[in-house]
Protein backbone atom coordinates (compact mmCIF):
# COMPACT_ATOMS: atom_id res chain seq x y z
CA UNK A 1 0.00 0.00 0.00
CA UNK A 2 1.83 3.66 -0.84
CA UNK A 3 2.84 5.73 2.11
CA UNK A 4 1.74 9.28 1.96
CA UNK A 5 4.21 11.57 2.83
CA UNK A 6 4.21 15.05 4.42
CA UNK A 7 7.48 17.18 3.62
CA UNK A 8 7.91 20.50 6.05
CA UNK A 9 10.50 23.14 4.93
CA UNK A 10 10.38 26.70 4.58
CA UNK A 11 12.32 27.00 0.83
CA UNK A 12 9.76 25.84 -2.06
CA UNK A 13 12.91 24.96 -3.55
CA UNK A 14 14.01 22.04 -1.41
CA UNK A 15 10.27 20.89 -1.24
CA UNK A 16 10.41 20.42 -5.18
CA UNK A 17 13.84 18.60 -4.68
CA UNK A 18 12.50 16.45 -2.33
CA UNK A 19 9.20 15.61 -4.22
CA UNK A 20 11.30 14.74 -7.37
CA UNK A 21 13.83 12.52 -4.98
CA UNK A 22 10.41 11.01 -3.62
CA UNK A 23 8.77 10.36 -7.06
CA UNK A 24 12.24 8.64 -8.63
CA UNK A 25 13.01 6.56 -5.91
CA UNK A 26 10.82 4.08 -6.28
CA UNK A 27 9.67 3.28 -2.64
CA UNK A 28 5.51 2.68 -3.01
CA UNK A 29 5.13 6.60 -2.05
CA UNK A 30 1.81 7.66 -2.61
CA UNK A 31 0.38 11.45 -2.25
CA UNK A 32 3.28 14.14 -1.30
CA UNK A 33 1.68 16.88 0.81
CA UNK A 34 3.81 19.94 1.61
CA UNK A 35 4.30 22.49 4.78
CA UNK A 36 6.38 25.61 5.17
CA UNK A 37 6.56 25.23 8.84
CA UNK A 38 5.89 23.36 11.88
CA UNK A 39 2.89 25.05 12.38
CA UNK A 40 1.46 24.10 9.02
CA UNK A 41 2.60 20.70 9.06
CA UNK A 42 0.72 20.09 12.55
CA UNK A 43 -2.49 21.48 10.54
CA UNK A 44 -1.90 19.16 7.35
CA UNK A 45 -1.85 16.05 9.81
CA UNK A 46 -4.72 16.98 11.30
CA UNK A 47 -6.52 17.00 8.23
CA UNK A 48 -4.78 14.09 6.49
CA UNK A 49 -3.26 11.12 7.68
CA UNK A 50 0.35 10.70 6.16
CA UNK A 51 3.32 7.54 6.69
CA UNK A 52 6.26 9.33 6.71
CA UNK A 53 7.48 12.97 7.57
CA UNK A 54 10.27 14.82 6.03
CA UNK A 55 11.26 17.68 7.99
CA UNK A 56 14.12 20.62 8.31
CA UNK A 57 14.80 22.03 11.93
CA UNK A 58 15.39 26.19 10.92
CA UNK A 59 11.61 26.88 10.00
CA UNK A 60 9.88 30.40 11.06
CA UNK A 61 6.81 30.12 13.65
CA UNK A 62 6.94 26.51 14.81
CA UNK A 63 10.86 24.97 14.14
CA UNK A 64 11.33 21.31 13.05
CA UNK A 65 12.37 20.20 16.66
CA UNK A 66 9.48 22.22 18.26
CA UNK A 67 7.03 20.06 15.62
CA UNK A 68 8.37 16.92 16.04
CA UNK A 69 8.02 17.36 20.32
CA UNK A 70 4.37 18.42 19.70
CA UNK A 71 3.78 15.13 16.92
CA UNK A 72 4.63 12.87 19.66
CA UNK A 73 2.54 14.60 22.34
CA UNK A 74 -0.28 13.33 20.95
CA UNK A 75 -0.80 9.23 20.30
CA UNK A 76 -1.82 9.20 16.85
CA UNK A 77 1.41 10.44 15.59
CA UNK A 78 3.58 8.67 18.03
CA UNK A 79 5.18 6.33 16.18
CA UNK A 80 4.76 7.98 12.19
CA UNK A 81 8.55 8.19 11.03
CA UNK A 82 10.10 11.52 10.91
CA UNK A 83 13.30 12.15 9.32
CA UNK A 84 15.08 14.81 9.69
CA UNK A 85 16.81 17.10 7.07
CA UNK A 86 18.86 19.78 7.72
CA UNK A 87 21.58 22.17 7.38
CA UNK A 88 21.99 21.62 11.55
CA UNK A 89 24.44 19.73 11.92
CA UNK A 90 25.85 19.74 15.83
CA UNK A 91 25.99 16.80 17.97
CA UNK A 92 23.94 18.43 20.08
CA UNK A 93 20.60 18.93 17.40
CA UNK A 94 20.82 15.46 16.26
CA UNK A 95 20.90 13.80 19.68
CA UNK A 96 17.98 16.15 20.71
CA UNK A 97 16.31 15.12 17.35
CA UNK A 98 16.80 11.70 18.36
CA UNK A 99 15.55 11.82 21.65
CA UNK A 100 12.83 13.43 20.27
CA UNK A 101 12.13 10.16 18.60
CA UNK A 102 12.98 11.32 14.80
CA UNK A 103 13.76 8.34 12.83
CA UNK A 104 16.82 9.45 10.68
CA UNK A 105 18.90 12.68 9.96
CA UNK A 106 20.58 13.85 6.94
CA UNK A 107 22.31 17.04 6.53
CA UNK A 108 22.12 19.46 3.99
CA UNK A 109 23.31 19.55 1.31
CA UNK A 110 22.53 16.15 0.48
CA UNK A 111 22.09 13.94 -2.26
CA UNK A 112 19.20 11.96 -4.08
CA UNK A 113 21.16 9.02 -3.06
CA UNK A 114 21.28 9.67 0.82
CA UNK A 115 17.70 10.65 0.95
CA UNK A 116 16.52 7.33 -0.59
CA UNK A 117 19.18 5.10 1.44
CA UNK A 118 17.68 7.05 4.34
CA UNK A 119 14.04 6.31 3.37
CA UNK A 120 14.70 2.74 2.45
CA UNK A 121 16.08 2.04 5.95
CA UNK A 122 12.62 3.38 7.19
CA UNK A 123 10.08 2.18 5.34
CA UNK B 1 38.14 36.02 24.17
CA UNK B 2 39.94 36.46 21.50
CA UNK B 3 38.62 39.64 19.53
CA UNK B 4 38.75 37.70 16.25
CA UNK B 5 38.16 34.08 15.05
CA UNK B 6 41.12 32.22 13.16
CA UNK B 7 40.74 33.63 9.66
CA UNK B 8 42.64 30.87 8.54
CA UNK B 9 39.81 28.33 9.83
CA UNK B 10 37.29 30.49 8.60
CA UNK B 11 38.55 30.96 4.92
CA UNK B 12 38.68 27.15 4.90
CA UNK B 13 35.07 27.13 5.95
CA UNK B 14 33.77 28.98 3.56
CA UNK B 15 35.75 26.98 1.27
CA UNK B 16 34.72 23.79 2.16
CA UNK B 17 31.34 24.41 2.29
CA UNK B 18 30.92 26.49 -0.84
CA UNK B 19 32.48 23.66 -2.53
CA UNK B 20 30.53 21.06 -1.07
CA UNK B 21 27.02 23.32 -1.45
CA UNK B 22 28.06 23.44 -4.88
CA UNK B 23 28.90 19.87 -6.26
CA UNK B 24 26.47 17.93 -4.33
CA UNK B 25 23.17 20.11 -5.08
CA UNK B 26 24.29 21.67 -8.29
CA UNK B 27 26.72 19.01 -10.12
CA UNK B 28 29.04 22.02 -10.38
CA UNK B 29 32.56 22.63 -9.73
CA UNK B 30 33.54 26.17 -8.30
CA UNK B 31 37.20 27.68 -8.04
CA UNK B 32 37.94 29.61 -5.13
CA UNK B 33 39.65 33.02 -5.57
CA UNK B 34 41.82 34.78 -3.29
CA UNK B 35 40.04 35.54 0.76
CA UNK B 36 40.49 39.31 1.45
CA UNK B 37 39.45 41.44 4.34
CA UNK B 38 36.59 44.43 3.22
CA UNK B 39 36.08 47.23 6.26
CA UNK B 40 32.03 46.71 7.62
CA UNK B 41 31.49 49.79 5.70
CA UNK B 42 28.36 49.55 3.19
CA UNK B 43 29.49 50.19 -0.06
CA UNK B 44 26.86 50.49 -3.06
CA UNK B 45 26.27 46.82 -4.82
CA UNK B 46 23.79 45.51 -7.35
CA UNK B 47 22.57 41.70 -7.74
CA UNK B 48 21.75 39.16 -5.01
CA UNK B 49 22.35 38.97 -1.92
CA UNK B 50 21.10 36.20 0.41
CA UNK B 51 21.66 36.93 4.46
CA UNK B 52 22.18 34.76 7.68
CA UNK B 53 21.76 35.96 11.05
CA UNK B 54 24.55 34.48 13.65
CA UNK B 55 24.05 34.18 17.16
CA UNK B 56 25.62 32.95 19.98
CA UNK B 57 28.97 33.92 22.07
CA UNK B 58 30.23 35.03 18.85
CA UNK B 59 27.46 37.02 17.34
CA UNK B 60 27.63 38.29 13.04
CA UNK B 61 26.48 38.14 9.40
CA UNK B 62 26.95 35.08 6.48
CA UNK B 63 26.43 36.22 3.29
CA UNK B 64 26.05 34.55 -0.17
CA UNK B 65 26.33 37.68 -3.10
CA UNK B 66 26.20 37.38 -6.96
CA UNK B 67 24.92 39.35 -10.00
CA UNK B 68 20.90 38.30 -11.21
CA UNK B 69 22.05 36.36 -14.19
CA UNK B 70 24.35 34.19 -11.90
CA UNK B 71 21.52 33.76 -9.50
CA UNK B 72 18.81 32.91 -12.34
CA UNK B 73 21.70 30.30 -13.33
CA UNK B 74 22.43 28.68 -10.06
CA UNK B 75 18.81 28.59 -8.70
CA UNK B 76 18.05 26.90 -12.82
CA UNK B 77 20.74 24.53 -12.63
CA UNK B 78 19.51 23.76 -8.37
CA UNK B 79 15.90 23.12 -9.54
CA UNK B 80 16.28 21.65 -13.07
CA UNK B 81 14.42 24.49 -14.30
CA UNK B 82 15.31 27.50 -16.28
CA UNK B 83 14.75 30.94 -15.36
CA UNK B 84 14.39 34.09 -17.61
CA UNK B 85 14.27 36.57 -14.58
CA UNK B 86 14.78 36.93 -10.93
CA UNK B 87 11.56 36.01 -9.48
CA UNK B 88 10.50 34.57 -6.43
CA UNK B 89 11.35 30.78 -7.27
CA UNK B 90 15.30 31.99 -7.97
CA UNK B 91 15.34 34.50 -4.10
CA UNK B 92 14.07 31.53 -2.21
CA UNK B 93 16.60 28.93 -4.08
CA UNK B 94 19.39 31.39 -3.47
CA UNK B 95 17.87 31.58 -0.12
CA UNK B 96 18.68 27.71 0.33
CA UNK B 97 21.63 27.79 -1.01
CA UNK B 98 22.67 30.93 1.47
CA UNK B 99 21.38 28.32 4.47
CA UNK B 100 23.40 25.52 3.08
CA UNK B 101 26.19 27.44 3.15
CA UNK B 102 26.48 29.47 5.79
CA UNK B 103 25.00 26.68 7.99
CA UNK B 104 27.82 24.56 6.85
CA UNK B 105 30.65 27.19 7.94
CA UNK B 106 28.38 27.87 11.41
CA UNK B 107 29.15 23.89 11.95
CA UNK B 108 32.42 24.04 11.38
CA UNK B 109 33.02 26.95 13.33
CA UNK B 110 31.35 25.95 16.39
CA UNK B 111 34.25 24.11 17.76
CA UNK B 112 36.07 27.09 18.29
CA UNK B 113 33.38 29.87 18.99
CA UNK B 114 30.75 27.45 20.77
CA UNK B 115 27.08 26.68 19.52
CA UNK B 116 25.50 29.30 17.70
CA UNK B 117 21.98 29.64 16.26
CA UNK B 118 21.00 30.89 12.90
CA UNK B 119 18.34 33.16 11.70
CA UNK B 120 15.75 32.47 8.81
CA UNK B 121 17.88 33.68 5.68
CA UNK B 122 16.74 37.00 3.82
CA UNK B 123 17.41 37.47 -0.15
CA UNK B 124 17.63 40.81 -1.60
CA UNK B 125 17.40 41.57 -4.98
CA UNK B 126 18.24 45.22 -6.68
CA UNK B 127 20.65 48.00 -7.88
CA UNK B 128 22.65 50.08 -6.33
CA UNK B 129 22.01 49.19 -2.50
CA UNK B 130 23.96 49.00 0.33
CA UNK B 131 23.94 46.25 3.02
CA UNK B 132 25.83 46.28 6.43
CA UNK B 133 25.62 44.90 9.58
CA UNK B 134 25.98 46.89 13.06
CA UNK B 135 29.54 45.16 13.71
CA UNK B 136 32.77 46.62 13.78
CA UNK B 137 34.61 43.86 12.47
CA UNK B 138 35.80 43.08 8.93
CA UNK B 139 34.14 40.92 6.59
CA UNK B 140 35.87 37.73 5.70
CA UNK B 141 35.43 37.77 1.67
CA UNK B 142 36.27 34.64 -0.07
CA UNK B 143 35.23 35.19 -4.06
CA UNK B 144 34.57 32.11 -6.20
CA UNK B 145 34.58 31.76 -10.16
CA UNK B 146 31.03 30.14 -11.29
CA UNK B 147 30.40 30.03 -14.73
CA UNK B 148 32.78 32.66 -15.72
CA UNK B 149 30.80 35.62 -13.44
CA UNK B 150 31.67 36.06 -9.89
CA UNK B 151 30.39 35.14 -6.24
CA UNK B 152 30.99 35.74 -2.96
CA UNK B 153 30.36 34.48 0.23
CA UNK B 154 31.18 36.91 2.96
CA UNK B 155 31.53 36.37 7.13
CA UNK B 156 31.39 38.79 9.76
CA UNK B 157 31.79 37.23 13.56
CA UNK B 158 32.65 39.05 16.73
CA UNK B 159 32.52 38.27 20.60
CA UNK B 160 29.33 39.11 22.25
CA UNK B 161 30.51 40.77 25.42
CA UNK B 162 29.45 38.76 28.77
CA UNK B 163 26.33 40.81 29.76
CA UNK B 164 26.09 41.55 33.55
CA UNK B 165 23.38 40.21 35.92
CA UNK B 166 20.47 42.45 35.65
CA UNK B 167 19.58 44.35 39.05
CA UNK B 168 16.08 44.53 39.83
CA UNK B 169 15.31 48.45 40.33
CA UNK B 170 15.19 49.39 44.19
CA UNK B 171 16.97 45.85 45.32
CA UNK B 172 20.31 46.24 47.21
CA UNK B 173 22.83 43.93 45.74
CA UNK B 174 23.94 40.72 47.62
CA UNK B 175 26.63 40.39 50.48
Amino acid sequence: MPVDVLIVDDSAAIRKILQRVLAQANLGVGKVYEAADGREAMDAVKQQPVGLILSDINMPNMDGLQFLGELRSHDQWKHVPVLMISTEGSQTKVMEAVQLGAQGFVRKPFTADQIKEKLAGIL
Amino acid sequence: MPQELDQARMIAAIRHATGDVFSTMLGVEITSGEPYRQPCRPEPANGVIGLIGLTGKWTGTGSVTCTGDLARKISGQFLMSEFSSVDQEVLDAMGEITNMIIGNVKNALEEEAGPMGMSIPMVVFGHNFMAGTTHSTDWVVVPFACDGERLEVKACLSPQPDKPARRRPGCAPEG
